[in-house]
Parts: C-alpha cells; structure tokens; sequence
C-alpha cells in the first residue's frame, strides 16, 4: 500500500545527514564547513517533528525540541561566522587546510 | 494516519527537492550559489513540516533558516571573500575517504531504520489542529526553564560575536593585507 510511514522520514533524514557529513569533512571554505553543520542540525529536526506526529503527537515534545535546537543552531551560526571573521583578520584566508596552528 | 495520496507526491516531491537542493550546496563550486540552494532547502523542508502537521515550526524555519541565517551568512561571505568568487567552495584531498565513510554511515541508519519495528511505538492519535496555542502554552508551564536558558543563551551568543568579531587595533594591518591580496 502506497502510504508514508514513519521509516521514510527516518530514511530521508538520514539521507540528508550524511549529506551534511559529506560535506563538513569534505570541503575546504569554512563558510561551506558551516553552512553543511547547518544541513545536518536540520535533519535531526525532520527526525523529530516526524516522530512528534507518529509517536507523541499529544505532547509536543519533538516540536518544542526542534524549536530548541533551530535557537541553538541561529546562535552557533552568528558565533561561527563571527570566529570565521576574526580568523580571516589574523591569516587573510578561509581555507581550512591553512589553519594548522595545532600542527606539529 | 492520512493515506491520501496527495500527502504521498507531496512528500515524495518535497524529498527529491530537498536531497537535491542539499546535494548541490556540497557540490556547487561558487560559495553564493551554495548559499542560495540552502535557502531552497530550508523552505522546502519548512513544507515538508507542513506535512506533519507542525505549522508553527514551519513558520518558524522560514524565518529563522531561510530568513536570517541565510542573509547573515551570505553578509559574512562578503565580509571575507575576495571580490571573484569563482571556485571560492572546492574539495579537499580527503574526498574519496569521506565519501567511503558517509556511505557507511548512512547505509547503517538506512538498515537499522528499516529493521526497526515502527508500527509498534506509533500512536493512534492525530496531533492537535492548533499546534500554536498547545506550544505556547507549553513553553511558558512545563519548558519555561529550558525557555528562560535558551534566552541567555541567545544574548550570551549576541555579546560573544560582537566581541570576537570585533577589531581593536588590526584595522590598518588588514587593510594592507586586503591591499596587498589585491595587486597579486
């Protein structure tokens, strides 16, 4: 039967993370580092709005947490552009394969 | 549960959208353009929360993701990109061992997902048709320390990016940096 359960959602957000994943190890530009942490953050909130509906769809607990966790990710996305900003002043680059300070 | 079958084209659409759009923030070579697909998914998703019934969440994802974050993150790319942005967002040397390991992570979540019983946890009520009274008033009984928490939160964030992105003394400095990236 043609329906949508819950296994598809779980499927596409796991689709979606790895996706994410990919990139965060994958790219070069800090800003795209950001911008793919943003892609998995997201995911996790298809996961649990859908299980909020499917699951507990009287107690809202999926949603508030997803509320909480689109909060954490706007604060984390100002704080890592603003730390992308300061690193750009002191190595005038955004290519993380420059930033080895730690490297010995 | 609803089996019409529009639900199932609008969730199959809204996921092709998705996938795709997310697909092509990794692999776009122009950091803009990255961005600019980003704001595609995250307004696709907002419709795919439509469909489960979350509204105020979906209300909330347009204007916080595709609304500010995107704008700011644009603003920053700006603030430190060179004025060509061509091939600004490429690959690094790890992309073959990354792929490998992505491809396993997600071909253990697709497994264990559909070896999961689902039908015996899902509950047989329909969520709410006012979503937005039942979470207000959630957030201000039941969740109103974590509400409180992620309020200082947000002002400690605000405080933060200022201060660390704020210059004292380096304006000159980065000036002829910019100066001297410029007659190369």
């Amino acid at each position: 039967m043609l329906t949508i359960s819950l296994t598809h959602y779980v499927i596409l957000s796991a689709l979606l993370f790895s996706i994410g994943l990919f990139g965060v190890i994958t790219k070069r530009n800090a800003v795209a580092v950001l911008i793919c942490i943003e892609i998995m953050l997201n995911a996790v909130n298809i996961n649990l709005v859908a299980f909020s509906k499917y699951i507990t769809p009287i107690d809202f607990t999926g949603q508030i947490f997803s509320l909480f966790v689109i909060t954490v990710a706007a604060a984390e996305v100002g704080i890592g552009l603003a730390i992308i900003i300061a690193i750009y002043r002191n190595k005038l680059s955004v290519n993380l394969d420059d930033f080895d300070l730690l490297k010995w | 549960m609803e089996t019409s079958i529009y639900s199932v084209i609008a969730f199959y659409l809204l996921a092709i959208t998705i996938v795709g759009n997310a697909a092509l923030v990794v692999f776009a070579k122009n950091i803009v353009h990255s961005v600019l697909f980003l704001a595609v998914t995250f307004i696709s998703m907002a419709g795919l929360f439509l469909l489960l019934d979350a509204d105020f969440i979906a209300a909330i994802q347009v204007l916080v993701y595709a609304g500010a974050v995107c704008i700011m993150v644009v603003f920053g790319i700006m603030l430190i990109q060179a004025p060509d942005m061509k091939g600004t967002n490429l690959f690094n040397t790890q992309l073959f061992a990354g792929g490998g390991v992505v491809a396993l992570v997600f071909a253990m979540c697709a497994i264990l997902a559909g070896r999961t019983a689902w039908t015996d946890l899902v509950a047989t009520q329909a969520v709410p048709e006012n979503t937005i009274q039942v979470i207000g008033t959630l957030l201000m009984s039941k969740y109103v320390i974590p509400f409180e928490v992620v309020a200082i939160l947000l002002l400690v964030a605000l405080v933060g990016a200022i201060v660390i992105a704020r210059d004292d003394a380096g304006t000159v400095a980065v000036d002829e940096g910019v100066k001297a990236n410029a007659h190369d």
